[in-house]
């Protein structure tokens, strides 16, 4: 996987948000403040156009510039949360020009424990890390049996799938919704949601390398 | 920069609300005392609610006069936001009650107390009963 490869990743994310704006914009309404899928539209955005206006030569500093135009311009609380993984999977990534799918998996592997750093979220409180931390775990597995990468990643999209809607019985405990308790019940976590759209554009580009 | 001896911490309230951070930044002023250096970093870049990092890094600046700064941030990504800038030992995170840990960390940075007190005044705020 080269800088092109996710370079394809980023602005295949970034047109899922946009097409996806307002299904997560109004699982946010139902337990959250109706923001994410602007918030998340509107960094994307502004990560596309910080790609275009300086082209980065590296798969690692595809992700750092991406993460760093998140974290200035999402607003919510996505925006430091997904700024950060993305950074930390740059960093991980190195100057690397080419990233093997170990170094993928190491990657996500940096980006969930930045995220958990960050926020502070374990499994089953509600939040992004329920989609995330399964698909990390099935890439880690997929990779260490050999499994061929588009198999590999769509056994990863299905995790971060499933961990989305075991969400939804889920009574949140960080965030905004966790000021709802048990009225959080019964709905899917926004941010599990759009973890799934960016595993879907992790499949979506391999499937087109 | 050198902390001077009468160098103050500086104070930065970051909100989702820019009038929020602004009002609160105002009322610190009155009540803590118009020497003590408070900032507002509230709402996004283009006037929504949320945070903005470069808002909170331009007030940080605006603030710092070598003793360090505190950080008051309300909630979610305000706090987030928050934690992707502090410096340990420089720039910290107050974990407070919004308006009377800002007006508590103000009085006592006013006194030209060092960075570590500020905070632990800024944190008596928690405790502190209204009733």
């Amino acid at each position: 996987m080269d800088t092109s490869f996710f370079l394809a990743w980023i602005n295949a994310i970034a047109t899922a948000v946009q097409a996806e704006r307002d299904h997560l914009t109004q699982l946010d309404a139902a337990i959250g403040d109706a923001d994410h899928g602007a918030n998340l539209d509107r960094g994307f955005a502004a990560v596309r156009q910080a790609l275009t206006d300086a082209p980065p030569q590296t798969p690692g500093a595809v992700l750092t510039a991406a993460g760093s135009a998140l974290i200035r311009k999402v607003g919510g609380a996505s925006g430091p949360l997904y700024g950060t993984a993305f950074r930390q999977m740059g960093r991980s990534l190195g100057d690397a020009a080419e990233i093997t799918p170990e170094a993928l998996a190491a990657g996500l592997e940096a980006a969930l424990a930045g995220i958990q750093k960050l926020g502070g979220a374990a499994e089953g409180d509600k939040t992004l890390v329920d989609a995330l931390a399964p698909a990390v775990r099935a890439l880690g597995r997929a990779v260490q049996d050999g499994t061929k990468l588009t198999d590999a990643l769509a056994a990863t999209e299905a995790a971060a799938q499933e961990g989305a809607r075991a969400t939804v019985p889920l009574e949140a405990r960080k965030g905004r919704a966790s000021y709802l308790g048990p009225r959080s019940v019964g709905h899917e976590d926004p941010g599990a949601a759009s973890t799934v759209l960016i595993f879907a554009a992790l499949r979506e580009a391999a499937g087109q390398a | 920069m050198d902390a001077q001896p009468e160098a103050m911490v500086g104070i930065v309230l970051v909100s989702h609300s820019a009038g929020l951070a602004e009002e609160v930044a105002e009322l610190v002023r009155q009540i803590g005392g118009a020497e003590v250096p408070v900032a507002a970093a509230g709402g996004t870049d283009d006037g929504g609610l949320g945070t903005s990092l470069d808002k909170v890094s331009a007030a940080i600046e605006r603030v710092d006069r070598g003793a360090g700064v505190i950080l008051i941030p309300d909630l979610g990504s305000s706090v987030l936001t928050a934690k992707l800038v502090e410096e340990p030992g420089s720039v910290v995170i107050a974990d407070v009650p919004f308006v009377e840990g800002a007006i508590s960390a103000a009085v006592t940075a006013g006194t030209g107390a060092p960075l570590a007190g500020v905070l632990a005044a800024a944190e008596e705020a928690r405790t502190f009963h209204k009733l």
